[in-house]
């Protein structure tokens, strides 16, 4: 067979001497095909695109290529003051826009020394948990679609519409919700809050068992995800893998234990683990960790109930008074005045925090020259950070498990690309 | 009334060849399997048991631009992306439309940026926005209904050049 390099090479956009190195020797042969899988295809989870070397069905070698979505909310963030950029984090990770709130909002307290109200501190972690049920419930119904379970996909969104309502709840918004400021919350926890958040413990459980039994007892479902896209423990470290394609492999490691944010410290959870680091596994944990959060919330609405504090710190110097001191105090005009044109002057320092994100450790470094603007802010993404085990995952599998595989890493595009 | 009158109780109704046809189009527009970021995640919510977009037979989405009739640009639209899209753009068969869905595609929203296409009409025709952040599934349908009305309205010299 005589290889016609147009022909072999046409979906690389680069040189043919870029892809040494990147694909085996035997491409350059032609005994093995160059295909494009992406940016628009139904399992990649977004707009991400997988350049791809088969032997037949089989991978050999499989490049990703991110970037499709880059939107550049770190650079816009350095023109907006910090209060005003939170509105990009949730923008970045659309699954998990409480969380990236979180930390960002964690990042700044740290800068500046700011305390949080308990009330607030549990608020933030309720609503984080419930954030992360949302997280999993897309992954698995996504994840179980791309697997031909077709029936977790309406089930999942069905129940996410519940979850949707309480964020709605509370922030006036369904997905991009901006709730959490330094300091606390935007405003206080509205009456309804508690009575909806006890209807999702009370009906959540008995809908988890259903998942499960549709997953473990599916024998197409198992064979086809059982021993696929395997990675041990000190591989998935080495790669800086976190989150659920961490704990598949058997590693111990949740930031929410290891290093305790937002009174996380006082709740009582369990870290899920798997033993075999294959697919499975990773859909068994995360099948798990719904349950764990749904104990986390339960704890923290008994909390709630009972602590009725403030819900945002009452630091003038970083915290806008509320509306009612406007009319009597000529220092809260002051401060609103002050803190919504020019915005407040942090002290100038770097500061780095990681919170246990649906995905993984997402972290945020801040970076300040004591100006009004963040001088420099990035976040380190759970989804980039672990797409790059994807070629270690999908070696010698058939293409067919690789859609299978790029699910169990729960990627998002809006997250990885930013 | 003429013809219809008499033909009233044989259950036969009489209609232009522009209204069956058009009727027939918005009865049966499918879009294509399309996601780009945040409003993705609503579109599908659209697609999923709560708001269940079969009800105006939208439900079958299409993987392949060869199948579909409608392109939801669901979110932001960068830089990298904007020739994939004008190239998916191309590979659907007419009659096609276009709704941009979000601030994002449909001016740029919140990102006005080196990275953003400063929305999607820069690089396709676009019949109908929905503004939100992301639009809520009942302002995606709404979007959908919009477009019915305007397909409704065609006329068959239109039918060549749309």
């Amino acid at each position: 067979m005589t290889l016609d390099p147009q022909t072999q090479f046409a979906v690389w956009e680069g040189s043919v001497e870029e892809l040494r190195g990147l694909v085996s020797e035997r491409a350059f042969t032609g005994e093995t095909m160059i295909l494009n899988m992406g940016p628009q295809h139904p399992s990649t989870h977004g707009v991400l695109r997988v350049v791809l070397e088969l032997d037949g069905e089989q991978v050999i070698s499989c490049i990703p290529d991110v970037g499709y979505l880059h939107t550049g909310i770190e650079k816009n963030m350095e023109y907006k003051t910090y209060e005003k950029s939170i509105v990009m984090t949730d923008r970045m990770d659309y699954l998990n826009p409480m969380g990236n709130g979180l930390v960002y909002c964690l990042a700044m307290e740290k800068l500046f020394e700011l305390d949080v109200p308990m009330r607030a501190q549990i608020a933030r972690v309720v609503l984080a948990e419930l954030t992360r049920i949302n997280s999993h419930l897309v992954w698995m119904g996504i994840g179980g679609l791309d697997l031909g379970v077709t029936s977790t996909m309406t089930y999942a969104f069905r129940e996410r519409e519940v979850l949707l309502d309480i964020f709605e709840l509370v922030s006036g918004q369904r997905m991009m919700s901006t709730y959490f400021r330094p300091g606390g919350l935007w405003r206080d926890l509205p009456d309804e809050f508690e009575a909806a958040v006890q209807n999702v413990l009370d009906t959540f459980p008995a809908k988890i068992d259903d998942y499960d039994k549709i997953i473990t007892q599916n024998p197409v479902f198992v064979d086809r995800t059982q021993g696929i896209g395997f990675i041990n423990a000190e591989d998935a470290v080495a790669y800086g893998l976190t989150g659920a394609a961490l704990r598949g492999s058997g590693v111990n490691w949740d930031i929410r234990k290891a290093m305790p944010y937002s009174s996380y410290e006082t709740f009582e959870f369990d870290v899920p683990i798997g033993q075999h680091g294959d697919v499975y596994d990773r859909f068994i944990v995360r099948i798990a960790e719904m349950r764990q959060s749904l104990r986390i919330i339960e704890q923290g609405l008994k909390r709630l109930q009972k602590e009725k504090g403030p819900f945002r710190s009452g630091n003038r110097k970083y915290v806008p008074p509320p509306r009612a001191e406007l009319g009597q105090s000529m220092e809260a005009v002051i401060h609103h005045f002050k803190l919504w044109t020019e915005g407040f002057r942090p002290p100038k320092g770097e500061v780095y925090v990681a919170i246990e994100g649906p995905r993984g450790e997402l972290g945020c470094f801040l970076a300040s020259d004591g100006s009004p603007n963040p001088m420099r802010v990035h976040f380190r993404t759970p989804s980039f950070v672990n797409l790059s085990a994807l070629e270690k995952l999908s070696k010698n599998h058939m293409i067919a498990d690789l859609v299978g595989i790029i699910g169990s890493i729960d990627i998002v595009l809006g997250d990885c690309d930013r | 009334m003429g013809v219809s009158s008499k033909l009233g109780n044989l259950g036969v109704v009489t209609t232009t060849l522009e209204d069956a046809v058009n009727w027939g189009r918005t009865r049966a527009m499918w879009p294509m399997l399309f996601g780009l970021a945040c409003c993705a995640i609503e579109m599908m919510s659209s697609q999923a048991p709560y708001y269940d977009a079969s009800r105006f037979g939208m439900e079958l989405m299409r993987a392949s631009p060869r199948q579909a009739d409608l392109m939801i640009v669901a979110g932001r639209v960068s830089r990298k992306m904007a020739p994939v899209l004008r190239q998916l753009y191309d590979q659907m068969p007419e009659p096609k439309w276009v709704l941009a869905m979000g601030d994002c595609c449909s001016c740029g929203g919140v990102f006005n940026n080196y990275a953003i296409v400063q929305g999607v009409d820069e690089i396709v025709p676009v019949d109908v926005y929905v503004a939100g952040c992301p639009p809520r599934p009942e302002q995606l349908i709404h979007g959908f209904m919009t477009l019915h009305e305007k397909v409704k309205e065609m006329k068959w010299y239109e039918w060549a050049g749309k």
